[in-house]
């Protein structure tokens, strides 16, 4: 008799039901769709949607329905990406200043699956469409900028403390300080060491040259690569938000690099001019003697300039600049531990603290503003044709007075409200890169090319499924279609995994999902030819059935896991579509050695298990 | 029960004239690597592709005409699946700005077509970018080939494992080879299923070696040749039905799954018959040459029968 325990049989259910309920949300379509968004200084309103779909009627975009998200947001939901692309155009060139619009798939889940909280398996940027970026930061301009700095700052120390030295200057990986005299190199060396402790220093005499040698260690240079590219992933995340595509994703991808994902982006034109934008910061000392209102009304003093707030009030600066963003080396939110309001802490490097110092000193008790500094795309009319026109957006995020003088590191209060020190500190630190960076791969897929991806990806997969579902019924009658329904719970087990990893489905992914498809059926022949051996032989049919799948495991265990180490390494060294080929097949792998060795047993067992049989459906 | 009556050959006894043709056919790709090289695509060369739909067919000569007139040369133009899909190839320049560069290109067609082409693909990849992927390929493969390597020792022999190694080898040659010989575009995908058919081809060998372990313990008469015909007849129906099978799948990728699959999918198709052949004639050969006897796998190990039942 071949019986299973009560538990095994469970255990089985229990997966198999759990799989069949994540891989659910897959099976409802999704629609390309767009996320409307209130652009900056606008609201949504109870009207928009109205007003939205006046604006695809007008044009006779035909679209599905408009949905109102959590956030306020609308989806508009059409039925084909042509139609999208057009319904797009249709709000951007009508409600751009006050909308922003973002290409989006959204699967149309009924309410109850949506109430469990289930998601779809993602979709990657060749089978939705979107632009897809390398970026690789340059980390030796990073360390090189570093040492500058510390030139800079030796430079003032040594100053300073009235240390005579003759150069101070960068070679390579290292900072060389040149002394007149040993005497003087000693003094150096005291006032050089306290001030950088973390660095290596090394007297060198060198030609009759007194010279000290800085250099970074490891450790230091580690971390400050580090800190550079994360800077320049938060900066990036920051710039890219900026462009309304409904879920950016922005990662850091090994020691130098940065992958940035947009799906449904067409252009990717605009997301390199955001990329590349040079957003900055300015301090100004605002202008307290003449009038605003004289200078609005045209009479703007030749030593100042006529600036405007977020709410577009006016301001008047002073045309000379303290310092300017990329002298900010840090910046963050917090509270002021005095008064308990909320505050941003600011760092400048050693130049523009101590210009800083100087202007400060001198104007104590008067305001100084914060001006941030954008280049931004806009799509405007002009002889009923949209437009891009590039505009440099020059704001005054915040006007402060200067209470004390103060250099290096000050703070910034009197702010609203602690989201709003979160977002000056973002905007500070976000106006520079950290690092130079350079777009090294760039792939941008239409959605026409999408869509046909998907079609053909699960056409063949359908196709090639089909084929060898009618060839296993027929050359292995009852046991073959037994076969055939665990290859159906071995699609609806990767499919359940995939969404549950998280892991995104590709096209090389699709391939892999077919060849898994193969190795499943390779199980179950392995032990239906078995059985027929052992049929042959003239063993009884309850033995033959326990023969045949004990007899095949050695061999599909081993030639599953020695496949599974080609799909490990390939995980491991691979990128981009080859990553997903290689979590596609090693998923695909271990369900279906699960699937074909245990869930047919089961099925089988189950079935002709208890039975006195004469033969075997095999 | 329907059953395929295959017949019981002496396929060992072919074994030399195999090897031979075998031989043969390496050599060939060797001196076609050696000649022509693989034709690698944009992954690993760097370079700009660009695809385009027409809505009408072109020519492409008109094409390349239309960027010659618009001072870009150096782009090559050929159809991709159809005459209405086209695919530019731009070789890598010192120019970075690449976002311009594709967006003149598509700009000089879009006029000269009239506004009836549509950007499908744009893809731009580093030169510096492209030599990491061929050394983390090429140090892919070598390391799979390693931990196969190992873990059929383990499981088997390492006379064994030497057989299956070298008919994986053998294959992804092969599969080398006829991309070479036709030049035909070596890109990411392609070595992906270089991979898989390594995976592919080692589980089809590790079978009849699994077969052989077991005969080699069971049967006490016979030499290693005769033992090894045994049970590479013993499994040829399994052979045949995987091998048919997997081969119906990836018809059915080849025809159906696009352009963008169709690489990857013959790659497969080539490795599948190759993997099969190699199977039989390479691993099982290089094992009885290395001289490989039931005395090696003499005493009885519990792993396989009953022990990993329980899943």
């Amino acid at each position: 008799m071949n019986r299973y325990p009560l538990w095994k049989n469970l255990m089985i259910l229990g997966i198999v039901l759990l799989g069949v309920i994540l891989a659910l949300p897959n099976v409802f379509s999704q629609d390309p769709s767009i996320e409307v968004s209130a652009a900056r200084r606008t609201e949504m309103t109870a009207g928009s949607a109205d007003e939205i779909r006046a604006a695809l009627e007008n044009a006779k975009v035909p679209f599905k329905r408009i949905d109102t998200l959590d956030n306020g947001k609308l989806l508009v939901r059409f039925t084909s990406s042509g139609d999208q692309l057009r319904g797009q155009e249709a709000i951007e060139n009508t409600l751009s200043e006050r909308y922003r619009s973002a290409l989006t798939l959204s699967t149309d889940l009924p309410g109850w699956v949506q109430a469990l909280g289930l998601k779809p398996m993602t979709l990657g940027l060749d089978l939705r469409g979107g632009v897809y970026v390398l970026i690789d930061v340059d980390m030796e301009a990073a360390v090189g900028q570093a040492l500058d700095r510390y030139v800079e700052e030796i430079r003032t120390q040594l100053r300073d403390a009235k240390v005579r030295y003759t150069t101070v200057s960068r070679v390579q990986n290292q900072v060389v300080v040149r002394f007149a005299d040993a005497q003087a190199r000693e003094a150096g060396y005291k006032i050089i060491a306290k001030d950088f402790s973390d660095l290596k220093l090394e007297n060198v005499d060198q030609g009759g040259d007194n010279l000290i040698s800085l250099a970074m260690t490891p450790m230091q240079e580690k971390q400050l690569k580090d800190f550079a590219l994360q800077q320049n992933v938060t900066t990036l995340r920051n710039r890219v938000n900026a462009l309304g595509v409904a879920e950016p994703n922005i990662a850091r991808q090994g020691d130098r690099r940065i992958v940035v994902q947009l799906p449904g982006a067409q252009d990717p034109g605009r997301l390199k001019e955001i990329l590349g934008a040079t957003a900055t910061l300015e301090y100004r000392l605002v202008d307290t003697e003449h009038s605003v209102a004289d200078a609005e009304a045209g009479k703007v003093p030749a030593a100042s300039r006529l600036y405007r707030d977020r709410d577009g009030r006016p301001v008047l600066l002073k045309r000379r600049v303290i310092v300017t963003g990329d002298q900010i080396t840090d910046a963050a939110s917090g509270f002021d531990p005095q008064s308990g309001t909320p505050m941003v802490t600011v760092a400048l490097d050693a130049p523009g603290g101590r210009r800083m110092f100087d202007m400060t000193t001198e104007n104590v008790g008067k305001p100084m503003a914060v001006v941030f500094i954008e280049n931004r795309t806009i799509t405007k009319q002009v002889d009923g044709k949209p437009v891009k026109q590039t505009q440099k957006v020059e704001e005054v995020i915040s006007v402060a007075t200067i209470r004390e003088p103060f250099g290096r590191r000050f703070q910034t209060t009197g702010l609203d409200s602690s989201e709003e020190a979160h977002n000056l500190a973002l905007l500070l630190r976000a106006g520079a890169l950290a690092a130079p960076i350079q777009i090294v791969e760039e792939r941008t897929v239409g959605p026409s090319l999408g869509q046909d991806n998907i079609d053909q990806g699960m056409m063949s997969v359908i196709i090639g499924f089909l084929a060898v579902v009618v060839f296993m019924g027929v050359y292995y009658s009852w046991f073959g279609m037994v076969a055939n329904v665990v290859l159906l719970l071995n699609l609806v087990l990767i499919v359940a995994v995939m969404g549950l990893l998280g892991a995104t489905l590709t096209m090389p992914g699709i391939a892999g999902m077919v060849l898994t498809i193969g190795m499943a059926v390779d199980a179950n022949v392995l032990i239906f030819e078995r059985m027929r051996e052992e049929i042959r032989n003239g063993n009884t049919p309850q033995a033959c059935i326990a023969a045949g799948y004990d007899k095949a495991l050695s061999a599909i265990i081993d030639g599953n896991v020695t496949t599974l180490i080609a799909a490990v390494v390939l995980f491991s060294f691979g990128t981009g579509p080859i990553k997903g080929f290689a979590v596609t097949l090693t998923v695909g792998l271990i369900a279906s050695m699960f699937t074909a060795i245990t869930c047919s047993r089961a099925m089988i067992n189950w079935i002709w298990g208890g039975k006195r049989l004469k033969s075997l459906p095999v | 029960m329907r059953e395929i009556k295959i017949p019981y050959i002496d396929y060992m006894a072919q074994r030399w004239k195999a090897l031979y043709l075998s031989g043969a056919l390496i050599l060939i790709t060797f001196v076609s690597l050696a000649i022509q090289g693989l034709n690698f695509g944009l992954d690993f060369t760097g370079g700009t592709v660009i695809e385009l739909g027409y809505q009408e067919p072109v020519e492409t000569a008109e094409v390349s005409q239309a960027l010659e007139g618009a001072g870009l040369t150096g782009v090559t133009v050929q159809y991709f699946g159809s005459n209405r899909d086209v695919l530019l190839r731009i070789p890598p320049s010192g120019e970075t700005n690449n976002a311009a560069l594709s967006q003149k290109v598509f700009d000089t067609l879009a006029a000269a077509a009239g506004g009836k082409v549509e950007m499908r693909r744009v893809e731009f990849v580093g030169p510096q970018v492209g030599e990491e992927l061929t050394e983390q390929g090429g140090l892919a493969v070598l390391y799979s080939v390693f931990g196969i390597l190992i873990y059929v020792a383990l499981r088997f022999e390492w006379r064994f494992s030497v057989g299956a190694v070298a008919a994986t080898v053998h294959d992804a040659i092969i599969v080398l080879g006829v991309f070479s010989i036709f030049q035909l575009d070596f890109d990411l995908n392609v070595l992906a299923s270089v991979l898989t058919v390594v995976g592919y081809s080692l589980n089809d060998t590790i079978v009849i070696f699994d077969r052989v372990r077991e005969n080699f313990r069971k049967v006490r008469k016979g030499t290693p040749l005769q033992i090894m015909n045994q049970s590479v007849n013993e499994t040829m129906s399994r052979t045949i039905i995987t091998a048919g099978t997997v081969f119906l799948v990836v018809i059915a990728l080849y025809l159906f799954g696009g352009e963008t699959l169709r690489g990857f999918s013959l790659a497969l198709l080539v490795g599948l018959v190759s993997g099969t052949w190699s199977t039989i004639y390479i691993a099982s050969n290089v094992a009885i040459l290395l001289g490989v006897s039931p005395a090696n796998l003499a005493v009885p190990k519990k792993e396989g029968e009953g022990a990993g039942a329980q899943v």
